[in-house]
């Protein structure tokens, strides 16, 4: 192991305190009244009810997507099917599908799924990829040289290889997993149109009405300290590095594939026509038979400022994401992974909170930049952060240790190799990091919402205004639009990751 | 082995950075919360000042005439609905307006967490709750006379705080092919006769805000009783006020609980001959609330004259008469006429309630999830 350099802890430290610095609004409003009241709130009857039910909600949709994702991840990396690549980024476009929008597709087609059905089927849909891409990634990155061993030896090889993939790709599994049960404790579009007494839509409602800050602060709190078990939990499970990784991807031609080709292509297209086909298939009928009440102007004015915003958030996400995610993947310690780790907290706050501390913190600390661009721009670096750590990390965890070792050799100071080293190797790690915030601050809606620059109406504010009063004919286009405009970069983030 | 104590002793470094700048994190936070204590403390004299002013100035004055400049809005009221009237205001009174459009509820929720640093000039509310709770805040100044006293005491603030500007009734809307003698009172709801026969939208505000007001008018206790007797009747539910209305004109169901327009709204979409379903008034009972939009000026606006001005615009004749041609609402300044055919605010009868009151949503919530009634 060897010390990072000063040069990426500074830096690092300082996207972490962004990531963090809303905790300080909760921290404040909760103790406003008192230990007591605190203590109270959060030893009631209800509360618990809240936390059972918003876990139950979190791990069902967590299993069902790894269910769901791991034999889709294995068959178009390693499964002998027609266009894999091409099935691979179809796979990931659900999450160019946000989950309110998804949420009313449903909905509004079957409203008897209001409730624990409609949030789980919902959030399933739109969250898988979260362990799709980290699987396949991981898949692809196998060192082929070890499924020759494994048939060498000769066990049931469909078997054999199944097993030895699973266990080398358990880290990227519970990796994605805890993505989605951090996306889904901090959803508020689904459950809230689903009508699911989940945390966030309580936290949303106490906060909406205006009436008891305090009690949303304590359960934001309660949420954030859930969020810290799961990422502990997280890292239990990911265990060891996986070390047998190979450098490069070698998915360019796997020696061993398995043929079920029929069946493989009938799992594959079952979820594309769920998660994917279905909501495109509502939201084009929509268009189709209401037309368009605002104008194409109109229209493209929202798309800019949403490519505008997302796109500069992208650009300041991945500034700050590069030296924790090189600290994480190539300086791991126990210090790094808390630097990194601080930023998957906020990630469990529901946007509402995060907005909302943001309003808090902005008016009273930077009012020049409150309801301007730079704070919402801010905002979504605090919340998209991990997403974008994430992805570097593991890209930066791919580069053998032996490259340092010959730097070393070399040299070349630890800067040096940073700079000269691992940054060029980062490179694609990067555009998807970069990718994923981008859609991600596109979908985006609470913080959007509250923090937007006034009369700056984004693709997905103008959706919002129209899906929550039910106006199929305002909302076609902006949803139509998003679908098609989140999709360039999901697909640039999958075909990467 | 020298190597690895080195990186311990780095590591431990490195978190005591991390603590020391959490610690000067929460620091800043205790100063931020000083700041807005003190703050806080100046307003009553704020208030009482202004109110000095008004009791003082014995002639209604038009706040127009020297107003100019420019407001920030916070618009609960929606874009589709409204931006044409702050055109309107604007080539009319030559104030430049920037218009912040969103859920009444989430932007007084902003208000109050922006505290007396608030852009907000003028808060534009869907309903009176969320005015309720800005007001109860202390944020809002006093409105002049000259706004206030176009507005019957009922449909403003007790406080003179805010004015409503436009008012809507509850009304069960009833198909007359399956009923030939709708319901008059919410408690001839309950009536077994109606089991699985009334639709209603359980998310929507106005249904909340009903529910709020019989919690106000009756009780937590009573409220609760008629709520599980209205859940006992198999009530059905919609996504919102328009597909109730829908279904009980298609005969889906016999009756539903939605506002006196969306009949209206109807009927201007389709033609009168095409729309069967009817309004069925509940004078004199809390099913019969008449909620308002309404409208506040905040206490720290940098344009307090544009912020007046824009309040009385709201409840002049052009804004009235607007209202009542665009959205079917009640106007709510004398010798303005309701929309054509519509029974006037006085024979509705409506219970008497301090609007105000409306604002605890989140309650109201929490009961009808307890009941059931929220996730049907």
């Amino acid at each position: 192991m060897t010390r990072p350099p000063l040069a990426l802890v500074l830096p690092g430290l300082l996207a972490a305190l962004t990531s963090i610095a809303p905790l300080a609004y909760l921290f404040d409003i909760a103790s406003d009244r008192g230990l007591d009241f605190v203590w109270d709130e959060i030893w009631q009857q209800r509360t618990i009810e809240l936390v059972v039910r918003s876990l139950f909600l979190a791990a069902s949709v967590s299993i069902a997507s790894v269910l769901i994702s791991v034999p889709a991840a294995w068959l178009v990396t390693r499964g002998d099917i027609p266009f894999r690549s091409g099935w691979r980024v179809l796979l990931a476009l659900p999450l160019a599908i946000p989950s309110y929008l998804a949420a009313f597709a449903w909905i509004s087609w079957r409203p008897s799924m209001a409730g624990f059905t409609g949030a789980f089927v919902v959030l399933t849909l739109v969250t898988y990829p979260y362990v799709f891409l980290p699987v396949c990634a991981a898949l692809s990155r196998l060192n082929p040289a070890i499924e020759e061993i494994a048939v060498i030896h000769g066990r049931g090889r469909s078997l054999q290889l199944i097993l030895l993939a699973a266990r080398q790709v358990r880290g990227s599994i519970a990796t994605g997993a805890l993505l989605v049960a951090l996306y889904v404790l901090s959803d508020f579009g689904a459950v809230a149109t689903m009508r699911y007494d989940a945390f966030t839509w309580v936290i949303y409602s106490s906060y909406r009405s205006g009436f008891n800050p305090s009690r949303a602060a304590i359960l934001a709190i309660v949420l954030v300290l859930i969020a810290l078990v799961l990422l502990f939990g997280e890292k239990i499970l990911r265990g060891q590095n996986e070390s047998h990784l190979s450098a490069r991807s070698v998915d360019a031609n796997p020696r061993h594939r398995v043929s079920i080709k029929p069946v493989a292509i009938a799992y594959l297209s079952t979820i594309i026509i769920f998660a994917l086909a279905f909501p495109i298939w509502r939201v084009v009928t929509w268009v189709y038979r209401y037309g368009s009440e605002d104008s194409m102007a109109d229209i493209a004015t929202a798309l800019w400022h949403s490519v505008f915003f997302s796109g500069l958030a992208a650009l300041a996400t991945i500034q700050l994401a590069l030296p924790i995610g090189i600290l994480a993947g190539r300086y791991p310690s126990r210090s790094t992974t808390l630097l990194e780790q601080s930023t998957y907290v906020t990630h469990a706050l529901p946007g509402i909170v995060i907005a909302i501390s943001m309003v808090f913190l902005g008016v009273r600390l930077l009012e020049p930049i409150y309801l301007r661009t730079p704070l919402l721009v801010i905002a979504y670096v605090a919340l998209f952060l991990p997403v974008a750590v994430g992805s570097i990390r593991s890209a930066a965890e791919q580069i053998p240790d032996s490259l340092d070792e010959v730097s070393r050799s070399l040299k070349l100071s630890q800067w040096a190799i940073v700079r000269r080293v691992t940054l060029p190797l980062l490179a694609p790690g990067l555009l998807s990091a970069g990718a994923l915030v981008m859609l991600a601050g596109m979908k985006e809606l609470p913080a959007t919402m509250l923090l937007r620059p006034t009369g700056s109406e984004t693709l997905a504010t103008r959706l919002w205004t129209y899906t929550s009063v039910s106006d199929y004919a305002g909302a076609g286009p902006y949803a139509l639009a998003i679908i098609v405009f989140v999709s360039i970069p999901t697909a640039i983030a999958s075909r990467r990751l | 082995m020298a190597a690895t104590s080195v990186t311990r002793t780095k590591t431990r470094r490195t978190t005591l950075i991390l603590v020391a700048s959490l610690a000067t994190l929460s620091l800043f936070s205790i100063a931020a919360c000083g700041g807005s204590e003190t703050s806080e403390n100046t307003q009553p004299a704020a208030t009482t000042a202004t109110s000095d002013v008004s009791t003082v100035a014995p002639v209604a004055k038009d706040p127009c005439e020297t107003a100019s400049g420019s407001l920030t809005v916070y618009s609960g009221r929606s874009e589709k609905l409204v931006a044409d009237l702050y055109t309107q205001f604007t080539s009319d009174t030559g104030i430049d307006v920037e218009v912040r459009y969103g859920d009444s509820g989430e932007l007084a929720g902003q208000i109050l967490t922006e505290g007396n640093a608030t852009p907000a000039d003028v808060f534009f509310s869907q309903d009176a709750g969320a005015l309720g709770a800005v007001s109860e805040a202390g944020l809002f100044v006093e409105l002049e006379d000259a706004v206030l006293n176009r507005v019957a005491a009922k449909y403003r603030s007790e406080t003179n705080t805010w004015v409503g500007t436009s008012g809507r009734a509850r009304v069960v809307v009833f198909n007359p092919t399956l009923v030939s003698t709708p319901p008059t009172s919410i408690d001839e709801l309950v009536d077994p006769q109606w089991n699985g026969k009334i639709a209603f939208a359980p998310t929507n505000a106005s249904w909340q805000s009903f529910v709020t007001a019989l919690r106000v008018v009756r009780g937590e206790d009573d409220a609760r009783e008629w709520l599980e007797a209205f859940a006992a009747n198999n009530p059905v539910a919609y996504e919102k006020n328009g597909a109730v209305r829908d279904a009980v004109n298609s005969g889906e169901v016999a009756l539903g609980l939605v506002n006196h327009y969306y009949l209206y709204e109807k009927i201007a979409a389709e033609g009168a001959e095409n729309v069967v379903a009817q309004n069925q008034y509940l004078p004199g009972d809390i099913g019969g609330l008449v909620n308002v939009a309404g409208t506040g000026a905040l206490e720290n606006s940098d344009n307090p004259t544009g912020s007046q001005c824009l309040a009385s615009y709201l409840v002049s004749d052009t804004a009235q008469k607007f209202f009542v041609e665009k959205s079917f609402e009640y106007p709510l300044v004398d010798g303005i006429a309701p929309f054509d055919g519509l029974p006037t605010l006085a024979e509705l009868d409506p219970p008497s309630i301090d609007l105000s009151d409306l604002k605890s949503i989140a309650e109201t919530q929490e009961l009808l999830n307890d009941i059931g009634l929220l996730s049907l």
